[in-house]
């Protein structure tokens, strides 16, 4: 159990794909106009990722290497294929929303990375477990750029009105240019703060048991952080 | 449909709704393979070719095999097998018969199956509801956007590498600001009426 749990945090914190890996950078940027979509497609590719996980892992005995790229492409297709019909019947505002980019979630590297690097080599309990902290780890990248955006770009989270009316939408944080830029300064943040848990890590080098403590603390930070510094960037474009 | 259309769609889908800054698609290319200039054109060669030509070979798939036997909902699967299919066959075929051109992109080459620019332009083809020649050239003119914004692109970082920014913003980050000025100077694009 312990284990799984210790995946789960990889996952989402340490090898965050998105955040930490730098995978998967075309939907990160393009769906992340609000917390909606940003969710939406977070909670599609990771649905796409647990099930080529655990069919991958399934078949890893019987796929062969030279073909394997292909297979694992053809597997994923498949998956991708089912999760957009039902997103047409069920989610159709998500859908239209979200346009080409769920098709796209064939070519996330994300997920082929995971089927070559994981699911291949391990049992499927392991690699479905994989996929959902990958996947989280993806949706939770998203969320962040999501509520930046749409907080910033429209003053409302989830199409609520937050933000007073006084409040300017500063609308280039909804066109692309604020996609990268949000982007890059959450990262930038990130890095920061992998920096500094590191720094500590090495001072208390004797003393090596405290990442238990540590691992709760980073998350909240980020967010305020993350969210401070676009706010810093919105000001000086302004 | 006139040649002047044609020229009106080429220059809307190289500058107007260019691939990776209004739309995009193939991000993850622009941002791994853009440290120097020449490899960054490289890539965009390599990606220019395989999308023209797959732009055809994935309309006539779609119109002759898709449609007939109304399996329109298997288009994902269906082109994303056609684009690896070619891959693999342009760069035997190069290795054979145009060796100078093969060394030159044959490293980038197996990089472009999983770039969604090319899935998606195959996809664009068909929501657009592209005749032929309309395909090729909407092909065509996305890949040569994407080769005009990476190979700018690599320019602007070949600059930065001299720079000096903050400890954090180093690599990746300084990267995507980059990234987020360059799409500003071509957002201007998106106010030319067609």
């Amino acid at each position: 159990m312990n284990r799984y749990l210790r995946q789960l945090k990889e996952g989402i914190l340490d090898q965050n794909p998105t955040l930490v890996q730098l995978l998967g950078m075309c939907p990160t940027l393009a769906t992340t106009t609000s917390l909606e979509n940003a969710f939406g497609m977070g909670m599609a590719a990771t649905a796409v990722l647990i099930c080529s996980n655990v069919f991958i892992s399934l078949l890893r005995k019987f796929i062969p290497r030279q073909v394997r790229i292909a297979a694992y492409i053809v597997i994923v297709s498949g998956f991708v294929t089912a999760v957009e019909l039902l997103m047409r019947a069920y989610l159709y505002p998500l859908y239209q929303a979200l346009g080409l980019f769920i098709p796209l979630i064939v070519v996330n590297c994300i997920i082929l990375a995971r089927a070559e690097a994981f699911a291949s080599k391990n049992k499927v309990l392991p690699s479905a477990m994989d996929g959902l902290s990958m996947g989280l780890g993806f949706t939770f990248a998203l969320c962040i750029l999501g509520t930046v955006r749409e907080l910033l770009g429209s003053g409302s989270l989830l199409g609520y009105r937050v933000l007073p009316e006084s409040y300017p939408d500063m609308v280039v944080f909804l066109l692309p240019p604020g996609a990268f830029l949000t982007l890059g300064f959450v990262i930038a943040a990130v890095q920061k703060l992998r920096g500094m848990s590191e720094e500590r890590r090495r001072r208390r080098s004797a003393a090596p048991a405290d990442t238990a403590a540590g691992a709760t603390a980073p998350v909240a930070a980020d967010g305020a952080h993350s969210a401070g510094e676009a706010d810093g960037a919105g000001r000086k474009e302004d | 449909m006139s040649f002047t259309d044609i020229l009106l769609l080429m220059f809307s889908a190289v500058l107007v709704e260019n691939f990776i800054f209004s739309r995009f698609y193939g991000c993850c290319p622009f941002l791994g393979v853009s440290e120097k200039p020449d490899t960054a054109l490289g890539m965009g060669m390599a990606v220019t070719f395989v999308m023209t030509v797959s732009g055809a070979a994935t309309w006539a798939v779609y119109r002759y095999l898709l449609v007939p036997f109304g399996l329109e909902y298997l288009q994902t699967v269906a082109f994303i097998l056609v684009i690896a299919a070619l891959v693999q066959f342009i760069e035997m075929f190069l290795r054979r018969f145009i060796p100078a051109l093969y060394s030159a992109l044959g490293i980038y080459l197996p990089l472009i199956t999983t770039n969604c620019a090319v899935l998606s332009s195959a996809l664009l083809i068909v929501q657009e509801d592209y005749n032929f020649i309309e395909a090729v050239c909407f092909g065509f003119s996305a890949a040569l956007g994407f080769t005009l914004a990476i190979t700018v692109f690599a320019g602007l970082r070949a600059r930065m590498a001299y720079a000096d920014p903050p400890r954090a913003f180093r690599g990746f980050p300084i990267t995507l600001i980059a990234a987020g000025l360059l799409a500003m100077a071509f957002s201007c694009f998106s106010g030319v009426q067609l």
